[in-house]
């Protein structure tokens, strides 16, 4: 490796937040045009890097970082990040940095806006230049442009689906003059598998162009095809930095973990009978129709045992989560929902959860927590609100508060459970590494018992390893609890590892229910919308 | 169809404020017994009066500080500029553009000190803005009572208390009327101070001008995410005092023209209420604390000032008792601010119910087929 073709090298970097050490003697250096993918279990420290590297004020707050990096062979030593992007760094964090109530192009050209001099300006200062809306659009269109992707730079970004929004925030990134180092914290999370193939392709024109990109996903597959170096990150060390050339997700996983994670003995599956006879139905779906733009369902049907997993799956934009989102009243819906044989009024969120259903969403950001609450209390909170639970009553329940002992435990349990990676279960939530946050969901809804569990990309931002575990902990909340469950995956293999019938949606109908063990190809013609055809064509 | 009802929703949601008090007017108008043609007087006198005033609370809304009731101090500038030309003896408009000149430093001087204070107490604005001018009408007070005529030299003796030192309380204006008289064109029977109104739609013209600026842009930007575009670069801080600062030179000459319209001058309690007035006006006409427009300052100040002559009298001639008319004016101006910003918090609740929906809408996933 010629060295001066290196851009970034990070020597002996480490960190602690309050004596807990988070990352430790961290060396890799990465090549100008190159995409480096940086791998690690939840809470390995990798966003934690990248905050470093960018000069987020958060390190700094928290007693600065150890060790040396160089930036084009001179020591940085950001004070903030507008010094890193001053310096060519460019970062998408994990959570979203855009102004709601703007436009994309407002958005791209924030703080960049193209101005317009008049007299008063010249008079009182640039600040009082006019905005030059016609430039600015054009600018923002280039980078978006640039990106391959189709969106509307006049569409406001309040109105836009998760996917455009990562799209808005590269574009906003590349955008700036003298980008060097593009920094991508998990962009493809919540991207559909057709859009992150777009921004794969983007990154690779990118890095053509001269660009360098950390890149950082938990779909491994991704990291194979389009980085050239890998960095593996475990317990806040690099364990390994090789060439991606020839390397498996297998093996990536193995360096994740430390062990290796294939092989899975699944938890004793639970004999729920599932035949027509069976009339002990918890749910029954009858013609709902749901309005969620872009996961449109117009008339789907089906009903859930008692003591089930049922999975619902098909591809992106089919409208398999517009099924979960409607039962819950999150969307205009209509059509039947019998709970219990009772009805189940549609379009009204607490009813639903009051009727015993709990819901974790796929969209963690939106719905999910109170980051300045503490772990416990984040677990704790829908229990107490719609059920009252962890409440102590005195005086005949003149006075009620909080049982603090009796949240701490159920909070314990779950972290041990799900190995919520923590200090103790009073840190704040927005303390926990992404992949932890997503975990906090899945257990706040566990602590609230319900007898029916709807939840929704439930491994979303998780890391290999730990995927394993979550689906463990639905399978035996399933079989300890008797908790009917309705999973929606768009990944199939984890449908099929713990259901007991798996419903395929396609163009906001089922296409059809299969046993978890039925053929790959069977899955793969509902899936595609073709099956229908393909039988008439086995009847000729 | 849901979608529809929940459009419907939005609207009737989003415009309960101006619809409950458009409501109240529609009843007592009739119970007052006043003509169309003097309640059309009223109300232009009053929309040229006090439109201005309510038009300075708009920008710091914009920077995501609510309504700053700090703008008591722009006023008090304003009143400080009347106050000389007052002593030095300027009439007419040109009299009145002396005092806007006097205020304007004072004005700037005091809206930084207030953007100071805001800045310390982010997410508190409106309650500290509020604690703010009672703080600075303190010193105002000191100024004009013991400064004036003993250190600041005033001349008039018109002006200044027998001591010798000291404003006197109720001073008569010899610039009254100074804009509204300049162009007074009759329509019908109303007469109509276009000289008052040119003012005003410059004010108009300068907001929407100024809300395309990159100044402005900046103001909205940290209006709704402060975090965000403090990490674009934009300095935040800095930003909301000049909104502050823009507030309260917009109240100094909102004051003046106030001042102009009503001919005297209420050394010490005259600026005490216009914050308050201003604010019911804004929100009656339906903006809430985080967005407001021009149409929801003029439409605002036409209505609760209807308000404010209807009711006295609808009071009376509903109870025969004048006393309790004077109660029912009393009773509207404070009643309306607590009510409006009520109905406000309530709508904003609704809001974020909305919002909530709306957020899961735009987390869906999408092909964008
Ligand atoms: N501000 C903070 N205060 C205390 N601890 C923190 C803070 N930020 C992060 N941590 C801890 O540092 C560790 C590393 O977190 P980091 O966010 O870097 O993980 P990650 O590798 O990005 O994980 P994920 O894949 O889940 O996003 C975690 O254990 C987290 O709890
Ligand atoms: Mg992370």
């Amino acid at each position: 490796m010629s060295k001066e073709n290196v851009l970034l090298s990070v020597e002996n970097v480490g960190k602690q937040f309050e004596g807990n050490r988070v990352l430790k003697n961290i060396n890799f250096s990465l090549e100008k045009g190159k995409i480096l993918g940086l791998v690690g279990e939840n809470g390995a420290g990798k966003s934690t890097l990248m905050k470093i590297i960018f000069g987020m004020n958060e390190i700094a707050d928290t007693g600065g970082y150890e060790g040396e990096i160089y930036l084009d062979g001179e020591k940085i030593n950001f004070k903030s990040p507008l010094d890193a992007l001053n310096a060519g760094i460019g970062m998408v964090h994990q959570e979203f940095s855009l102004i709601p109530g703007f436009t994309a192009y407002e958005n791209i050209l924030l703080n960049m806006e193209k101005t317009k001099p008049s007299i008063i300006s010249k008079i009182f200062g640039k600040k009082f230049e006019t905005l030059d809306r016609q430039e600015m659009k054009k600018i923002a269109k280039d980078a978006i442009d640039t990106l391959g992707v189709q969106l509307d730079e006049n569409a406001l970004v309040s109105e836009m689906p998760v996917g455009h929004k990562q799209f808005i925030e590269i574009a906003r990134e590349i955008d700036r003059e003298k980008v060097k180092l593009l920094i991508l914290d998990e962009p493809t999370a919540v991207l559909t598998e057709s859009e992150a193939e777009i921004l794969l392709k983007a990154m690779r024109k990118l890095a053509d162009s001269g660009i360098s990109i950390i890149f950082i996903s938990h779909r491994l597959r991704e990291i194979i095809e389009v980085c050239d170096t890998i960095v593996v990150l475990r317990d806040g060390v690099v364990v390994v930095e090789k060439p991606a050339e020839g390397l498996n997700v297998r093996q990536i996983a193995q360096w994740m973990v430390g062990r290796d994670v294939a092989g899975r003995k699944a938890v004793q599956v639970r004999d729920v009978d599932i035949s027509e006879s069976n009339k002990d139905v918890i749910l029954d779906v009858e013609h709902l129709w749901v309005d969620m733009p872009g996961e449109t369902v117009k008339d789907v049907s089906f009903s859930v045992k008692r003591g089930e997993i049922f999975g619902i799956g098909g591809l992106a934009g089919q409208g398999k989560l517009g099924i979960s989102n409607g039962i819950l009243g999150l969307f205009p819906a209509g059509g039947k929902v019998l709970l219990n044989g009772k009805e189940l009024p549609l379009n009204s969120t607490f009813n639903a959860l009051k009727g015993g259903i709990a819901f974790v969403s796929e969209d963690r950001r939106g719905v999910g927590l109170l980051l300045d609450e503490s772990i416990d209390w984040n677990i704790a909170f829908n229990a107490m609100q719609v059920q009252n639970r962890f409440i102590k009553k005195k005086l005949g329940g003149l006075i009620k508060w909080r049982d603090d002992k009796a949240m701490k435990e159920c909070a314990d349990k779950y972290v041990n459970a799900l190995q919520i990676k923590c200090t103790s279960t009073k840190q704040h939530a927005r303390q926990l590494s992404g992949g932890n946050q997503q975990k906090v969901c899945l257990a706040k809804a566990f602590a609230m018992e319900p007898s029916l569990l709807l939840v929704s990309e439930p491994t979303r931002g998780i890391d290999v390893g730990a995927k394993a575990l979550v689906l463990d902990s639905l399978r035996r909340h399933n079989n300890e609890n008797d908790t009917t469950i309705i999973m929606v995956s768009s990944e199939l293999e984890e449908l099929r590892s713990i259901c007991d019938r798996i419903a395929i949606v396609s163009e906001g109908k089922i296409a059809g229910i299969l046993s978890p063990d039925a053929d790959t190809a069977e899955f793969g013609l509902l899936m595609s919308g073709l099956s229908n055809l393909n039988e008439e064509g086995e009847e000729q | 169809m849901k979608q529809k009802s929940q459009s419907v929703m939005r609207f009737l949601t989003g415009s309960a404020v101006p619809i409950l008090f458009i409501t109240i007017s529609v009843i007592a108008i009739p119970l007052s017994n006043y003509s169309g043609l003097y309640l059309a007087r009223e109300i232009v006198t009053r929309l040229c009066r006090d439109s201005f005033l309510v038009l300075s609370l708009l920008i710091p809304v914009m920077a995501g500080m609510g309504i700053n009731f700090g703008m008591t101090l722009g006023a008090m500038a304003g009143q400080i500029g009347l106050i000389f030309i007052t002593d030095w003896g300027i009439n007419g408009a040109f009299g009145l553009f002396m005092a806007a000149l006097i205020g304007t430093p004072i004005a700037i001087l005091l809206g930084y000190f207030g953007g100071i204070v805001l800045n310390r107490a982010k997410g508190r604005e409106m309650i500290t803005s509020m604690m703010l001018s009672y703080f600075v009408s303190g010193i105002y007070q000191f100024f004009m009572l013991y400064l004036c005529g003993n250190i600041i030299p005033i001349k008039s003796p018109k002006l200044l208390l027998s001591r010798g030192y000291g404003i006197r309380n109720a001073i008569t204006l010899n610039v009254a009327g100074g804009f509204d008289k300049l162009i007074r064109i009759p329509i019908g029977k109303v007469y109509v101070p276009f000289g008052t109104i040119l003012l005003i739609a410059a004010a108009c013209i300068f907001i929407m001008w100024f809300r395309r600026t990159k100044l402005g842009q900046d103001m909205r930007a940290v209006g709704q995410d402060m975090g965000v575009a403090d990490a674009s670069g934009i300095k935040v801080e800095k930003t909301r005092i000049e909104s502050i600062i823009i507030s309260t030179m917009l109240a100094c000459y909102g004051q003046i023209i106030y001042l102009q319209n009503i001919g005297t001058l209420n050394t010490y309690n005259g600026a005490d209420q216009a914050s308050l007035f201003a604010a019911a006006s804004l929100l009656v006409g339906g903006a809430t604390v985080s967005k407001a427009t021009i149409p929801n300052a003029i439409i605002g100040t036409a209505l609760f000032h209807l308000m404010f002559v209807v009711m006295p009298m609808a009071g009376k001639n509903l109870t025969g008792s004048a006393m309790l008319g004077e109660y029912f004016r009393m009773f509207i101006s404070y009643g309306v601010v607590t009510i409006a910003l009520v109905l406000h918090a309530w709508k904003r609740h609704k809001d974020k119910e909305m919002g909530r929906a709306l957020l899961r809408e735009i987390s869906s996933e999408n092909t964008g087929k």
